[in-house]
């Protein structure tokens, strides 16, 4: 890594392992970049995400409840419908702007990264925050930990259907996904359907009371003899979590989705096959450590390497908290937030299904991409939008798609963004917001595109037009 | 129309290379003549939401349908009678014409094994047509536009084209995307941003990797806009007929425009939303039907009128259809199985042949919820391999059993 800069590595660092670094930053900070990693893996501030309180748990009245209760009045019914998702909208945007924030990076962006992997969606919004800081007080401490908790969350047992797991009556759907997308996955060919009927049974019982505790129901549970991977015995769901822990393979789909999630979406070639299996065995013998291993990939050699950096096409998410971090952008209306998110494809705690976003090249069509190299003009010049997401159809996100007016208000403070390019002379100022703000060497034509946007009086406005021409290059979707 | 000259020249010096850049593409599929007018076109219609198909297609001639439905049931004078056992909503009059006419098949109790009772799974195992246990990042249209771009080389985006500001995951593809636009002009004039012309003219770099495929996209889609835009800024719309005001309406009326512009556009998908109705569903699904009906048979009237009558099938579901009985609110909760309607002049069949299987069973329930007999795939590979001339299996993965419905 000694053939780039450190602004280079230290912005590479920043980007994957976070929501990018302020100017400020990188100016300060003078350790190499392993320092910073363990800065990163080490900090200890946790703090709860908290729009509800936990005892507001309630069981979750969805509408067909409440119409079984009697209680047909439709605008209480409404009502409930739109204070629900409000608070899921709430607790969305808090994390959006704690990941903007630059505090915790690394927990944030694996919580990120978890929450892909444990994709949950659930109307309940005591049992989404929940979840979401389930995944967030484990996102760098131990798998083993993680998969537990993550298991007993009520929220993946509703999302799952365990709730309706009983013995005699079986609902296969949380025991397949633990091994199809949580552990094993499914090209591994690791497990057989016999493995999930009677890891199904072994998972009967487990389920959480109205409380929103998780729960053991033993008088639902199915307590007879179970095979499982080849083992039999009297399995319980724990032992099934165990089961699964003990197999190699665990820990190589889990190593092999996260670095494609950090390092290259193309981890098939015989290279990266490599890296994973080295990493995934240390991930192994460690018991899952994942401080660990994020520590092997991000202080790795190849990491920095040309053909790694700049070639990772940011989620909606990433785009959004990082255009914020760099900028000290703040939204004046929350709402816009969510627009953008729906607009681009991906809502924070409303992921597409089970399996999570599907993520690189697959955020990237005709419509999204225009609406992406738009977003720095609507938001740094309040130019009108005239973009509208489609609506799904469902009731309960139908506040989700709301735009609420034409111009998304922001607050930049293009003050201190300023200054940390005030020893830059005016003739290197694009190439210096250049090398900070796209993660490659810029070609020829965006160069001379950008430096014809480079009008203005004033130092400032030149900056300001510089910056929204560059966050408009295709360039800036990769980091 | 200097710009669309110059570009026609390119194509024909450049052509035969290997690195033809890919913003000509657009018009060299005008070039070589691909799918040219007079080709079949789908128009898939989405219902989103959730459609009650038993308020759509009335089982007026059974009493559970009435008992289980005590507030919610149309009364059997007022169903526009199909046959002795359904007939449609009366909010359906319009569509009711375009039947009488034998313009319609309705097709019942469509749905899959194990059914997904949530709006986004369901949704997305329509879109991409998997199983309800396998998750596809791909759908069923953008499979089909993969597949005519390896048979022709034409990898164009308006191959597929959906009425709307974002692009649904059905249109989406390994190779290529469909394209997203709410009118030729509003797309064009997004791409007319001069950084956005300079980068896809001049810049585009041909690598593998994700700013390559970056470069590509905006290139397609800037090459893509400026040729739907160009043909339809030239051709002669006569769009007969009043198309009502509302969404649907105006989208139906802009499809009808781009296959009067032989944009060479095999398929076009529109969305209508609204049809979750687990409160006070009368009203409300009443209106959402009415647009529907009105806003086809304004296109259909109108393809009639351009003779492109038997060129063009629409295509209509929902993700599910919802409860037998209806719930304490007026309204009905999620259910399973749905009708599904095609409407063209190539449909196959006249007299009772305009409904194909049985109405639906109401003695014989899932937890109180239809059970299926047609696989949706089935329609789907039905209308990919006999109305769109595509490899159905490649496209779907596996083969199901074709419907004669054309």
């Amino acid at each position: 890594m000694e053939n780039i800069g450190k602004s280079e590595r230290l912005q590479h660092l920043y980007w994957r392992a976070g929501f990018g670094a302020t100017p400020v930053q990188l100016l300060k900070e003078a350790r190499p970049v392993q320092t910073v990693v363990k800065e990163m893996l080490t900090q200890s501030d946790f703090q709860p995400l908290v729009v509800v309180d936990a005892d507001h748990f309630q069981n979750n009245k969805t509408l067909k409840k409440l119409a079984a209760n009697g209680k047909p009045d439709r605008d209480a019914t409404k009502m409930r419908i739109k204070k629900n998702a409000g608070l899921i909208r709430d607790l969305n945007v808090l994390w959006v702007e704690k990941m903007a924030s630059g505090e915790d990076v690394l927990r944030e962006k694996m919580a990120l990264f978890w929450h892909g992997h444990f994709a949950c969606r659930v109307l309940n919004p005591a049992a989404v925050q929940r979840y979401l800081n389930t995944i967030r007080t484990h996102a760098l401490s131990n798998f083993a930990d993680l998969l537990m908790a993550v298991s007993k969350e009520p929220a993946m047992l509703q999302f799952l259907n365990n709730q309706q797991n009983r013995k005699g009556a079986p609902n296969e759907n949380f025991a397949r996904e633990v091994m199809e997308l949580f552990a094993l996955g499914r090209a591994s060919q690791s497990y057989t359907e016999a493995d999930i009927k009677d890891a199904a049974r072994a998972f009967t019982g487990w389920g959480y009371n109205p409380k929103g505790e998780f729960t053991f129901r033993q008088n639902q549970h199915d307590d007879g003899l179970k095979t499982i991977f080849g083992q039999t015995g009297y399995f319980k769901g724990e032992d099934v979590v165990r089961l699964l822990l003990e197999k190699k393979q665990t820990a190589h789909f889990v190593t092999g989705k996260i670095y494609q999630f950090l390092v290259s979406d193309q981890a098939d070639s015989p290279e990266a096959q490599t890296r994973i299996k080295g990493l995934a065995e240390k991930f192994y013998k460690s018991g899952y450590d994942i401080a660990g291993l994020l520590n092997g990939i991000l202080t790795a050699n190849w990491f920095y390497e040309p053909s790694v950096r700049g070639n990772r096409i940011k989620s909606p998410v990433e785009l959004l908290a990082g255009m914020q971090h760099s900028l000290g952008l703040v939204f004046q209306q929350k709402q816009s937030l969510i627009f953008i998110q729906r607009t681009l494809g991906q809502v924070l705690l409303y992921p597409p299904n089970v399996a999570g976003w599907p993520g690189g090249r697959n955020w990237i069509d005709s419509s999204s991409l225009l609406f992406r190299m738009k977003l720095p003009d609507l938001l740094l010049r309040s130019r009108p939008v005239t973009m509208q997401p489609k609506q799904d159809g469902d009731v309960n996100t139908e506040l989700l798609a709301r735009r609420e007016g034409d111009l998304m208000q922001v607050q930049i403070d293009w003050d201190a963004f300023e200054r940390s390019f005030s020893e830059v002379d005016p003739d290197r100022l694009a190439d210096a917001l250049a090398a900070y703000l796209i993660q490659q060497p810029l070609g020829k034509t965006q160069r001379a595109v950008i430096l014809q946007m480079a009008d203005g009086s004033s130092r400032g406005e030149r900056i300001r037009n510089l910056t929204v021409a560059l966050m408009a290059l295709p360039e800036y979707q990769l980091c | 129309m200097k710009r669309r000259e110059f570009l026609k020249q390119s194509a024909l010096t450049t052509a035969g290379t290997m690195m033809i850049p890919s913003f000509l593409k657009a018009y060299e599929l005008d070039q070589m003549n691909v799918d040219p007018a007079g080709s079949k076109i789908l128009v898939v219609v989405q219902l989103s939401g959730g459609n009650d198909g038993l308020n759509t297609v009335v089982p007026f001639g059974n009493d559970i349908y009435y008992r289980e439905r005590p507030t919610l049931a149309i009364a059997h004078e007022k169903v526009l009678v199909l046959n002795d056992e359904i007939g449609f909503n009366p909010a359906l009059e319009p569509l009711k014409a375009l039947y009488d006419d034998g313009l319609v098949k309705v097709i019942n109790n469509v749905g899959y094994p194990n059914p997904d009772r949530s709006h986004f799974r369901s949704m997305d195992i329509w879109q991409t047509a998997s199983g309800s246990d396998q998750y596809l990042n791909t759908g069923w249209l953008g499979r089909y536009l993969d597949a005519t771009c390896l048979g022709t080389g034409g990898c164009a985006q308006h191959r597929a084209i959906e009425v709307d500001d974002t692009l649904s995951l059905s249109m989406k593809g390994n190779i290529v995307n469909g394209l997203a636009l709410l009118n030729p002009k509003k797309l064009y004039n997004q791409t007319r941003d001069v950084m956005i012309k300079v980068l896809a003219d001049h810049s585009y770099p041909k690598t593998q990797d994700n700013a390559g495929y970056l470069y590509k996209t905006l290139a397609e889609t800037v090459s893509s806009a400026a040729y739907v835009y160009d043909q339809s800024a030239k051709s002669i719309h006569r769009t007969i007929g009043v198309y009502p005001a509302h969404e649907l309406g105006k989208r139906l009326k802009t499809v009808s425009e781009l296959i009067q512009s032989d944009t060479r556009t095999r398929v076009y998908y529109v969305s209508i939303s609204g049809f979750d109705t687990h409160v006070n569903q009368m009203g409300q699904q009443e209106r959402l039907l009415r647009q529907y009906a009105e806003a086809v048979k304004a296109f259909m009237d109108d393809m009639k009128s351009a003779n492109r009558q038997n060129d063009v099938l629409v295509m209509t579901f929902s993700e599910f259809g919802r409860r037998v009985k209806q719930n304490a609110s007026n309204g009905t909760d999620h259910g399973t199985a749905n009708n599904v309607f095609l409407i063209g002049g190539g449909l196959s069949g006249t007299g009772s042949e305009r409904v194909y299987d049985q109405a639906p069973d109401l003695h014989n329930l899932d937890a109180g919820d239809l059970k299926f007999h047609i696989d949706f795939r089935s329609i789907y590979a039905t209308l990919l391999e006999d109305w769109l001339g595509a490899d159905d299996v490649a496209i779907l993965g596996k083969k199901f059993p074709k419907l004669s419905l054309l």
